[in-house]
């Protein structure tokens, strides 16, 4: 591994092309006790230095531009330079947030219209852009569906069903609004247990989450029917919008009876993942709950584009961002659905399942075994490495660290919880037959491996920067800043 | 199909390979009264020239003014060598660390971001971001709420001076909680916090108390006195800062006897351009026993099977993924990129170079208002200790002065009328370091003439 950037650091250093023009020695202005007396020890070092630092840092890392990442549920696509370039404008880059309507129309022509596209896409009435990641946008869609309820004085409602395969994101927001979490178990075709969701559902209940193709990777076949049951007893449908990248212009979540969802544009929109963020989630709501999307959202009228905000929207849930929300993701899936049009979003939900079915077929002619084996994948699917375990002793993880000596990043591993030694895999549809062959040709050899040369798959990886890294000793004494003995370099 | 690489050979074999006749087949689980045959109203597919055009004609109409605004949201300088190296496909095309082994470049920017932000803030540890300013404050006043084990009721103190819109997310997101949100005046003629206003209004016990440093006004609280008496009751306190300021105001660990308990706000000072309001990112500090309930992704230092170095995402079973309904938040990411330009950020200008960005701001902050106090009809509305930004009343509306400067390009500051109608006809003006005395003068020139 690389030194630490303060290592690097010497007293005094300093990057001389990038200090103002600074006039004061002090801000004798300001009462001495609000100021500070101890500098920071921040590095100081030049900014050649800063620069090779931090490349090699990112020599470390594996990405989408440099390896195959299939990611169950990530939707780790190409993320076209173009959008990139397009949104890094400096126009678009140095526009205050709160620059008058006069000063913004180009930012917000660009919002507007993701708005309407957003809405064609998801079969919704009205979409806000706020929410600022997938999370974000659960929170904002359970919100709205308590705003409902207590807006028609219904306060009895204070459980929300989640099948027991969904993210975890999805029981964790349903608590952070305040709902008792209720679990829905799947049968063994991997639908929801619809036996159970009927027992389930009552007077108490507030709505549902639900992903459609579920994180098992396969399509709900009885959604309508699940729809009704809620909705007959007053309750309503959440759409995690995680998997929207398999159904992109082939089915619509509103046609579905789901009465809010949220957009990851950051997985179908083709937004970078920035090593972990910024994601965005736009929230789209149907007839039900369009009045309490959160605020501002923008508008269109004779005189041009304006923003809406509680003023407009009475019974908004409010503001869930400083401003509005991630804006620079915004453009950038803006531009990618203007790349697209509409057939070309079709496309992407048709070449990403073509090749989520291909690696399974390949896969299971292999000798591996799928999940769901009678079922279709969407643009997802799992493969459980049950019986490997059992025959071998090597895990779900070991083979995800073998993937990563091979040069290919490693699937989702031990998600969804139900399935065991599992690994979800989504290629995307921006890879090429040759890669997806690849990838199975490392399986292929990684289950020649388990029964020849096992060690070589424990002890993986071995060609990165590191090897397999002690989590546990990590979190029994967390060590998360650099200590002091560091900066005595300085 | 812009970036579907398959030949008509490819999609063939696949098939074959599948068992199947066509794509459209692999969609039959789908039930066919829900399948549609294509979308409406989605414009036609551009090439990227086409787009890359339409993009500049946009970008285009929103360009070139000169900003005064500032409000939550502050134009600096961002050495070119920031978003050059952060956008690397390396670092923007990654996902979250979880394969640590092949993310040890994100994981290190991460460790390095948390001992840098800590350091700025005085305070013992940091997580590795979340959304934005005004989240991260939503989250500190949660995780505040966890720590409090004393009060059935959490009782929340949130000034009126701390920036309207982080007080509205704030709202939005705590209040799906039984909680109470307490709203306390700024004293009308310094525009600060006051303890005097506090023993008159506040309760004998509650959770948290918000401090702003600079406030919404720019105005520099008495940090010491408050984070005392708050101590004093029992209460954390919570610091809402400007981390740039931090290099040249006192910093959250030392406020008072004790140091604020958290401290939080938005990162975008540090190296993040403008760009319409986001991505920016939100940052969270704490002490060290209370990291069980930080909320958000934080990286550690760890060892391997050879015992060298290496990063790992830590503390995970406090996350969704592991604990689901009982997580201490909903949250899955940080705002990884935006992080790494800060780190690289704050790498090159280090603790003198961020000081004297706080410094030119705040000579260029006092040279303006010298000169608007010097125009007729326009006075300083606080006369405080302040950082960067002030509030200026007008002796005429402001509507007409705001459209007649916008007509010149001139984004003059922020009509606080929407947000506070008692104060009547101000401006809350903001200067950084971006600005030239010849800008100053010209703004001064054109708004005498808007006058």
């Amino acid at each position: 591994m690389p030194e630490l950037i303060f290592d690097l650091s010497r007293k005094g250093r300093c990057a001389h092309a990038q200090l103002p023009p600074n006039t004061l020695q002090n801000a004798t202005d300001i009462p001495a006790e609000l100021l500070r007396v101890q500098p920071a020890a921040l590095p100081e070092v030049s900014e050649l230095q800063a620069v090779r630092h931090f490349t090699r840092l990112s020599q470390l890392n594996f990405s989408i531009d440099t390896h195959f990442y299939p990611l169950g549920s990530c939707t780790m696509k190409y993320n076209p330079r173009g959008v990139h370039k397009a949104a890094q404008l400096p126009g678009f880059l140095q526009r205050h947030p709160l620059a008058p309507e006069s000063h913004s129309q180009g930012y917000m022509a660009c919002a507007y219209e993701l708005q309407e596209i957003l809405k064609s896409v998801t079969g919704m009435r009205a979409v806000s852009l706020t929410p600022m990641a997938g999370a974000q946008g659960e929170f904002t869609g359970v919100a709205m569906i308590r705003a409902y309820h207590h807006a028609r004085h219904d306060r009895a409602r204070t459980e929300m069903l989640v099948p027991d395969a969904a993210h975890g994101t999805n029981p964790a927001t349903a608590a952070q609004c305040g709902y008792t979490v209720r679990e829905i178990p799947t049968d063994a075709d991997g639908n929801v247990n619809i036996d159970a969701l009927r027992a389930a559902v009552g007077p108490q209940t507030a709505g549902i989450m639900l992903t459609n193709p579920s994180t098992l990777g396969v399509f709900e076949q009885k959604i309508k029917e699940i729809a009704a049951i809620l909705h007959d007893v007053g309750g309503l449908l959440y759409y995690d919008g995680a998997n929207l990248n398999a159904i992109l212009g082939k089915v619509r979540p509103g046609d579905m009876g789901f009465d809010v969802m949220h957009i990851n544009l950051h997985k179908t929109f083709a937004t970078p993942h920035g090593g972990g963020g910024p994601g965005s989630g736009p929230v789209a709501a149907g007839e039900r709950l369009a009045a309490f999307l959160p605020t501002p959202m923008v508008g269109k009228s004779a005189t041009g584009y304006e923003w809406l905000t509680a003023k407009a929207c009475p019974q908004t849930i409010g503001r869930l961002s400083t401003f509005m929300g991630n804006a620079g993701i915004l453009l950038r899936a803006h531009f990618y659905a203007r790349l697209l049009g509409a057939a070309g979003m079709q496309r992407v939900a048709e070449f990403a399942t073509l090749n989520a079915n291909y690696m399974l077929k390949r896969l299971t002619a292999a000798g591996f075994n799928a999940a769901f084996p009678k079922r279709r994948a969407s643009h997802e699917f799992i493969i459980t490495l049950k019986k490997e375990a059992k025959e071998y002793h090597i895990s779900a993880l070991d083979v995800a660290k073998r993937l990563l000596d091979a040069g290919m990043h490693a699937p989702t591993m031990y998600f969804p919880l139900l399935v065991p030694e599992c690994l979800l895999i989504e290629p995307t549809e921006t890879e090429t037959r040759e890669v997806l062959d690849a990838f199975v040709a490392t399986m292929i050899l990684i289950l020649k491996e388990m029964q020849t040369q096992p060690d070589k798959i424990k002890q993986a990886p071995q060609y990165l920067p590191v090897s397999r890294l002690d989590e546990v000793a990590a979190a029994r004494e967390p060590e998360v800043v650099a200590g002091q003995e560091v900066i005595e370099h300085a | 199909m812009p970036f579907i690489p398959h030949t008509q050979q490819d999609v063939a074999e696949m098939l074959s390979v599948i068992g199947v006749d066509s794509i459209d087949v692999l969609f039959d689980e789908i039930p066919a009264d829900l399948r549609i045959s294509g979308l409406r109203d989605i414009p036609p597919a551009l090439n990227e020239m086409a787009l890359l055009r339409l993009a500049a004609t946009r970008a285009e109409q929103d360009s070139g003014k000169l900003c005064f605004i500032g409000a939550g949201a502050y134009e600096h300088h961002i050495p070119a060598a920031v978003w050059e190296v952060a956008t690397r496909g390396e670092f923007m095309t990654a996902y979250t660390p979880y394969q640590a082994e092949a993310s040890q470049g994100t994981l290190q920017v991460l460790y390095e971001y948390q001992t840098m932000m800590a350091r700025l803030m005085a305070m013992n540890v940091s997580n590795a971001s979340l959304y934005d300013g005004a989240s991260a404050l939503a989250e500190a006043i949660l995780m505040a709420m966890r720590l409090d084990k004393k009060n059935k009721i959490h009782r929340i103190v949130l000034p009126t001076n701390l920036h309207p819109h982080y007080r509205d997310t704030v709202h939005a997101i705590v209040r799906q909680r039984d909680t109470e949100l307490l709203a306390i005046p700024f004293d009308a003629h310094s525009g600060k916090i006051t303890v005097e206003m506090l023993e008159k209004m506040m309760p004998d016990t509650f959770t948290a108390f918000v401090i702003p440093q600079p406030n919404f006004f720019g105005v520099l609280e008495d940090i010491d006195t408050l984070t005392d008496w708050a101590h004093a009751r029992g209460a954390r306190v919570i610091a809402v800062v400007n981390p740039l300021a931090m290099a040249l105001l006192k910093p959250p660990g030392q406020w008072g006897k004790k140091g604020a308990d958290m401290a939080c706000g938005e990162g975008q000072p540090l190296g993040v351009p403008l760009a319409s309001g986001g991505p920016y990112y939100g940052f969270l500090c704490c002490r060290t026993e209370d990291i069980r309930q930080l909320p958000g992704r934080i990286a550690g230092r760890t060892r391997d099977t050879h015992g060298r170095n290496g990063f790992v995402l830590t503390l995970q079973a406090r996350e969704q993924h592991i604990r689901r309904a009982r997580a201490t938040s909903n949250i899955c990411t940080n705002q990884g990129l935006l992080v790494t330009a800060s780190t690289i950020y704050m790498s090159i200008m280090g603790a003198t170079g961020l000081r004297d960005v706080a410094l030119t701001c705040h000579a260029n902050a006092r040279l303006l208002r010298d000169k608007l106090k010097a125009v007729a009809g326009i006075r300083c509305y606080f006369e405080s200790a302040y950082f960067h930004e002030f509030l200026v009343q007008l002796n005429c509306p402001v509507d007409g002065v705001l459209t007649q400067l916008h007509k010149k390009n001139i984004q003059p500051g922020l009509a606080t009328k929407t947000y506070y109608p008692e104060l009547g006809e101000c401006l809350l003006v903001c200067v950084t370091e971006t600005k030239t005395p010849a800008d100053i003068d010209y703004f001064i020139q054109q708004l005498i003439c808007a006058m």
